[in-house]
């Protein structure tokens, strides 16, 4: 690998020291290890808190304009190799805010963005919610979307099972940055994994003034 | 330079009295703002086009566009915008060119979408198809005014044999068109293709983007051969208040801003004014903003200011008025006209567009012969000549 990969972490959690944060952050830790592990230069990874930018995702949904922390936190998302998006479970789905955030991309701007879903919550009746909801949400934007995700809920943090989940889906998330290949031997989909990102479509980060259509042509699909 | 105002005709509650004024009073207070206008030497006053509560602009802006013309001498009279989605292309031909007439030249219009989703399948039409519509509605519209037995099938309206949309231009010379969008690139390149001018709104995006949309248009008017991409047409809007010293304009205004349509209720007055061009403070602040706005949008010819809406009420609007004229405006017309090169025109005028035309220099839609874009099609055209001879 000749450039450093990034990798945007969204957290949606909302105390000081969240659960949720903490299990995006783990896995973030685990995709990096095995990076580092295959002999590659660790990626950067970027921590995009949406509490502290939930005025600024409701001001750019009533306006349509993002301020500033909101676009750097977009752009993150936007520019990163890839994701790991992290939301604590609300009435059995996603809270508002993160749902409040992923709003905020056009059509089509997480395509091919490899991306692990994790979610927190206060009992494992809700560890479905990977599938009901976060899942669906990350299809419709097209990101292409780990089957391994980890869901935490309050008991699993005094339970060693769940270091070795985060590390799986780590493990994954770090074979779709072509990381997979001759790391150590905790990701048993490892071989999949590094199969598939060198089948991975290539991710383009669109400049909308690139791809406007020639005038001629806009004329010529009107015309009969 | 053409220094004006333009209403959207939102009648709104006065947030500090709770008094909603009643259509018949917004209606007279825009006439008055428009005469006001003149009164003051301003040189342009553009009108919305509405069709839902809780707006008055009119559903047809001639006939606001007529009143005023019939009341004043010298201002130019415009649209912010004119609806080319859902205004059936023939109105516009006849209603715009009629005004024409009445109005002895002075009127320009500027072409929008509309974003607002429900008018949409009121005339007929789907949101979606927004872009696809302002071209083939346009394209007739321009032909309309320049062909007099005009052919015509469409995907949107009923087709036209042998149609002449009448009266005829004034002086054979249609309106002046401007293009406004906030973010399709794909209107500008519209605007670049027929030589038109491009507007950029510039009250509810961030001035980087503006920037982008107005630079993009240059670039593209330049391809299609209509002069230098600094030659390029380009208006913008503003928003601004003012008082005497500047923090007396903030208390003012914002119980105006915290409610006021579109951008009320969210971001907070000095993050909106840090964000975007809207400018609350002392007229010398209000020529500083806007004599920057060159930094990224180039040399404009155009600049129009959001005056009366909010539920401002007409007394407040007035003044407002006063300190623009008397007080912002010369500034910013020597200003301008100082930094401006001699070789970038001013906003065209009846008067110019007949003298253009006279002399043969109309511009030719996606360009003459010496223009790279008819360059790129001749080369086009080779290829795929070649690629059909060796098949």
């Amino acid at each position: 690998m000749t450039e450093q990969q990034r990798i945007a972490v969204v957290t949606a959690g909302l105390s000081e020291d969240a659960s949720t944060t903490r299990l995006a952050r783990a896995v973030a830790r685990a995709a990096n290890d095995v990076v580092v592990r295959g002999g590659h230069s660790a990626p950067e990874v970027r921590l995009v808190t949406l509490r502290d930018i939930a005025h600024g995702i409701t001001d750019a949904a009533l306006t349509g304009m993002a301020p500033a922390a909101v676009q750097d936190a977009l752009d993150a998302v936007l520019t990163a190799d890839a994701l790991i998006a992290a939301t604590p479970t609300y009435k059995a789905s996603y809270s508002g805010l993160f749902k409040a955030f992923f709003d905020l991309f056009d059509e089509g701007a997480l395509e091919n963005l490899p991306t692990v879903v994790a979610a927190t919550g206060g009992t494992p009746r809700h560890s479905l919610v990977l599938d009901t909801a976060l899942l669906p949400l990350m299809s419709h934007l097209k990101a292409l979307a780990l089957p391994i995700g980890v869901y935490a809920a309050t008991e699993d943090w005094a339970d060693a099972s769940l270091q070795a989940r985060i590390e799986r889906a780590g493990a994954a998330l770090a074979g779709m940055l072509g990381a997979g290949a001759g790391a150590g031997a905790t990701a048993k989909g490892r071989g999949v994994a590094a199969a598939s990102a060198a089948r991975r479509p290539v991710r383009e980060v669109r400049d909308e003034f690139a791809t406007v259509p020639d005038f001629a042509d806009l004329l010529a699909s009107v015309q009969r | 330079m053409q220094l004006g105002v333009f209403t959207i005709g939102d009648v709104t509650q006065d947030p500090t009295t709770g008094r909603t004024p009643t259509e018949n009073e917004r209606i007279r207070a825009t006439v008055a703002i428009a005469r006001k206008a003149e009164e003051l030497g301003m040189d342009v006053f553009a009108t919305g086009q509405h069709h839902n509560p809780p707006f008055v602009a009119p559903a047809n802006p001639p006939v606001l566009m007529a009143a005023v013309a019939a009341q004043t001498e010298r201002i130019q009279l415009s649209t912010a915008t004119t609806l080319i989605t859902t205004t059936d292309p023939v109105r516009i031909a006849e209603d715009y060119a009629y005004v024409q007439h009445l109005a002895d030249g002075r009127v320009d219009l500027t072409m929008g979408r509309g974003n607002t989703g429900p008018v949409y399948p009121w005339f007929g039409k789907d949101i979606r198809q927004g872009i696809p519509l302002a071209v083939e509605n346009y394209q007739l519209l321009h032909r309309l005014w320049r062909e007099e037995d005009v052919n015509f099938s469409g995907r949107f309206r009923t087709p036209l044999q042998g149609f002449t949309a009448t009266p005829r231009p004034l002086d054979g010379v249609p309106p002046f068109v401007w293009h406004g969008s906030i973010r399709s690139p794909e209107i500008p390149e519209q605007a670049a293709f027929y030589g038109d001018g491009f507007f950029h709104n510039n009250i509810f995006w961030n001035t980087e983007h503006t920037g982008r949309m107005v630079d993009f248009y240059r670039q593209r008017y330049e391809y299609y051969g209509h002069g230098s991409a600094d030659q390029a047409i380009v208006g913008l809007g503003g928003q601004v208040f003012m008082a005497k010293n500047s923090q007396d304009a903030v208390r003012r205004f914002r119980p105006y801003f915290d409610n006021a349509p579109v951008y009320g209720h969210g971001p907070s007055l000095e993050e909106f004014t840090a964000q975007t061009p809207l400018t609350v403070g002392s007229p010398q602040q209000v020529i500083e903003r806007t004599l920057s706005f060159r930094e990224y949008a180039g040399d404009h010819q155009r600049q129009l200011f959001l005056v009366d809406h909010a539920g401002l009420p007409i007394k407040t609007v007035l003044e407002q008025m006063d300190m623009l004229g008397e007080e912002v405006f010369p500034v910013l017309r020597r200003e301008f006209d100082a930094a401006r090169p001699a070789h970038v025109p001013d906003a065209p005028t009846h008067t110019s567009l007949v003298a253009r035309h006279r002399a043969g220099q109309d511009p030719v839609p996606g360009g003459g012969p010496d223009s790279r874009a008819a360059k790129d099609r001749v080369a086009k055209a080779r290829v795929t000549a070649t690629q059909d001879a060796t098949a």
